[in-house]
């Protein structure tokens, strides 16, 4: 795996490398994806209680997820009672409370905290559009996770948390992002 | 209930020492006004461009039956600062309005006022200040109602008489920066006292050209007047007997005139409200602070 | 091994996760809050509880780190019971230091728990010898944080002058106002960063991006900044937008999004008899600490065995991608 990590170059935007690693997926049927959705966010609802204190009022938000180089959007709603977390095509209007856009691999380096959200804003690499405070009770909420995100997605799988950590991590490099 | 008191803040702008001296020279002539707080706020390199009126001024004011405080500096950082702060705080001749805790340090053992830029917001602080030769607290202006009625209670019981700004643009921030150097690309050193353009500041307005905040050397001040005309009553209320008025380069004496006629009951407070309405400031007024929501807003 | 004093490396944290991000990279200090009013940070779903206060001290104290509380908001009359409450808790807990910036919870703190140490917040702008000396004759005031308007010679003065050690902020996010003396973000929103412990609450931010991808960034009624497609952003903060003055058209009138980075300042500021190295960013996510503390450690550990070590990768994490010295340097910035 590591011998055909393409290794950093300067002047590639992680954007780029995403949009490259993309071309390499089907097109994906959302049928398919869904159950492994609900699993994922159930899974990491269960083990982490703490997540909702943190998360206040803004566990009742909406939050539109664009991975921009994706054929589909994610629609999270962190609720204690149901989280929820929804895969739409891209193209159909979708009601939300806050909007956030970055290339998949902007985003899963945030949810595997291998880089600061503010940096990713302040280098334009991340969009945050509509209530700005779920989005920072939201990335707080996160951030005290003593976990990463990306390894609680791995742990949903089971048995098969290790292959998918490693699928993460390959999919880290591929977007040409720093381990 | 005691006679309550109209007084006129210090000038927190650069004025040409002549506009400054005419100014007070009016105030001691014909505005029905009880206290006049003097003495450079804002910058260390203003203070001596008025030392050559000052005694004039004082004069006057005082031969008017105008008491008279000394305030000193808001904020020390330089040794010209620190120099100009305890020349202020331990000047002899008048009572002296602390506006940094800087100035506390000569105060010792000296009974004193408490100014708007030193945070007292609570009664513990007030209570320390009080015991410390406080006699007089003017608060700072985002100061709600709730905040004001609960002060005044424990001020009551330590003798400490509060003071509310009333009038004028609000002083929201101070910093280490002049902006007013800055917007002429220059720097507080080199500033060749540039602020003295803008007599009641440089307005600055948002890229959508909505007008929203005033520059006066390191200070930036609200663009909206403050104006608690419909509030005063209700101050009076609370307990409140001094009220104060920052000056400007026009509608100040006018203002003054309209409030103690207001506050004697001479006019009500629509007809006071109408009065302020009729002069043009170039700006709108607000009260929002008061009511504990955006100090820019005005709520009728 | 050279003689240089190794100064204390005090750094935030927003969460406990954060607080043991730090510990483990090599913070001497960690400074925190409770949630609510009662500290100058306060954010949605930031800060500890009492019971995540209790756990991360003795986590602290296991790997040998101290912990401050910041308790460094002003409470409005009529509520001084929650700041007091807090600062109970934080005696009860057993907390290294109580960092204070209300004279009234100054006062309240020393008569009540007279033993407990105590720091001056940068949050009550003690910038002149003359105001520290001030509040170490009336407490028994162990260490001031100074504010971010002095430069290192005035800094050196002032170390000269008081009892009390000295504390200085060397990197993030650089306010432009006086501390404890800003009521930009009460005048527009109706909260207050001094009663309230907020700056740009996030639920008066707006964000919106048009379809050329300028964004424009909005507090509650008024447009802070509208940044080109391309540049970089910083903080929704009124003391980093963009205005007009009638004389000239856009610009940054207070200051740019930039932040504070003092690397370059470390042997001066270290010379000057600063005790204690600060690094700014409760509300910062723990890869920033990660990253910023561990460079720090490098570079104080480095300095002290008289080497020169090179910080370049903390660019990144800055506001706008730009640094500063600020005030720091010297007279010219003011």
């Amino acid at each position: 795996m590591i011998a055909r990590n393409p290794g950093p170059e300067t002047g590639t935007t992680a954007g780029g490398r995403a949009q490259g690693f993309a071309r390499l997926l089907p097109p994906l049927p959302l049928f398919v994806i869904q159950p492994l959705l609900t699993r994922i966010v159930t899974n990491v609802a269960g083990r982490h209680p703490e997540l909702f204190a943190r998360l206040g009022d803004s566990c009742k938000k909406r939050f539109l997820i664009d991975p921009s180089n994706m054929p589909f959007f994610l629609m999270l709603q962190p609720d204690p009672d149901i989280p929820r977390l929804r895969a739409y095509n891209r193209g159909s209007s979708i009601e939300h409370d806050v909007f956030i856009s970055g290339t998949f691999g902007t985003l899963l380096q945030m949810i595997d905290s291998q880089i600061d959200s503010d940096a990713l804003f302040f280098n334009r690499d991340l969009t945050i559009t509509g209530d700005a405070e779920a989005v920072v009770a939201l990335r707080n909420a996160l951030d005290d996770m003593d976990t990463t995100l990306a390894d609680d997605v791995a742990a949903s799988f089971g048995p098969l948390r290790g292959p998918v950590r490693l699928l993460i991590d390959m999919a880290n490099r591929f977007s040409g992002n720093k381990q | 209930m005691n006679k309550a008191k109209l007084n006129i803040g210090p000038n927190l702008f650069n004025w040409q020492p002549e506009k400054w001296r005419d100014f007070y020279f009016e105030v001691a002539d014909v505005a029905p006004i009880d206290k006049v707080f003097l003495g450079e706020v804002i910058c260390s390199k203003r203070a001596p461009l008025f030392y050559g009126e000052f005694d004039k001024v004082v004069e006057r004011l005082e031969k008017a039956g105008k008491q008279i405080v000394f305030s000193t500096l808001a904020e020390v950082t330089s040794n010209v600062d620190r120099r100009l702060m305890e020349k202020q705080a331990n000047d002899k001749n008048f009572f002296i309005e602390a506006n940094d805790i800087a100035a506390l340090f000569f105060l010792k053992n000296k009974k004193h006022a408490i100014g708007s830029y030193v945070n007292c917001y609570n009664e513990d602080a007030l209570e320390f200040f009080a015991k410390n030769g406080a006699t007089n607290i003017c608060l700072n202006p985002e100061m709600p109602k709730s905040g004001i009625e609960a002060l005044n209670k424990i001020a009551k019981q330590l003798d400490v008489e509060l003071e509310v700004q009333i009038f004028g643009r609000i002083g929201l921030a101070l910093s280490a920066r002049c902006y007013h150097a800055r917007a002429h690309d220059r720097v507080k050193d080199t500033c060749k006292f540039i602020c003295d353009i803008d007599e009641d500041g440089m307005d600055l307005t948002t890229l959508e050209g909505q007008r929203f905040l005033t520059i006066n050397g390191i200070q930036t001040m609200s663009y909206t007047y403050l104006n608690l005309v419909n509030e005063i009553s209700e101050l009076q209320e609370i307990g409140i007997n001094n009220f104060r008025l920052s000056p400007h380069s026009s509608g100040t004496i006018k203002a003054s005139k309209v409030f103690r006629s207001l506050l004697d009951g001479e006019i009500d407070k629509e007809g006071a409200s109408a009065m302020l309405d009729e002069q043009d400031l170039g700006a709108p007024y607000s009260n929002g602070f008061y009511h504990g929501i955006a100090g820019y807003e005005w709520r009728v | 091994m050279t003689d240089i004093f190794k100064p204390e490396l005090v750094c935030p944290a927003g969460t406990p996760a954060a607080l043991r991000t730090a510990v483990d990279a090599g913070a001497d200090a960690i400074y925190c809050g409770f949630q609510g009013p009662t500290n100058a940070r306060n954010f949605p779903g930031l800060n500890f509880t009492v019971a995540e206060m209790d756990k991360a001290t003795s986590y602290a104290r296991d790997h040998g780190a101290k912990v401050l509380a910041a308790i460094n908001s002003f409470p409005t009359a009529g509520r001084t019971n929650i700041w007091k409450e807090a600062i109970n808790d934080a005696v009860s807990i057993g907390v290294d230091a109580i960092i204070i910036a209300d004279i009234g919870m100054a006062d309240y703190l020393s008569k009540n728990h007279p033993d407990q140490r105590m720091h001056l917040s940068v949050q009550a702008g003690a910038s002149s010898a003359e105001a520290i000396n001030f509040y170490c004759s009336r407490f028994d005031i162990k260490r001031v944080v100074l504010p971010r308007i002095l430069t290192v010679a005035e800094i050196k003065k002032v170390h000269d002058e008081i009892p009390c050690e000295i504390e200085a902020f060397i990197f993030g996010n650089i306010g432009m106002m006086a501390e404890g003396r800003c009521s930009l973000t009460n005048y527009v929103t109706g909260k207050s960063t001094n009663m309230d412990g907020v700056c740009s609450p996030a639920n008066f931010v707006h964000y919106e991006e048009d379809i050329d991808n300028n964004l424009t960034t909005r507090l509650g009624e008024f447009a802070i900044d509208c940044i080109a497609c391309g540049q970089n952003a910083g903080y929704p903060t009124i003391c980093k937008g963009r205005y007009n003055a009638d004389h000239r058209g856009a610009y940054y009138a207070f200051e740019e999004p930039i932040s504070l980075n003092l690397t370059h300042l470390l042997p001066d500021l270290i010379k000057a008899g600063v005790s204690a190295l600060k690094i700014e960013g409760r509300q910062r996510s723990k890869s920033y600490i990660r990253s910023v503390v561990s460079s720090f450690r490098n570079a104080i550990d480095g300095y002290a065995r008289g080497e020169t070590p090179d910080i370049s990768d903390l660019l990144a994490l800055t506001e706008g991608h730009k640094q500063t010295e600020g005030a720091f340097k010297s007279k010219i910035w003011r």
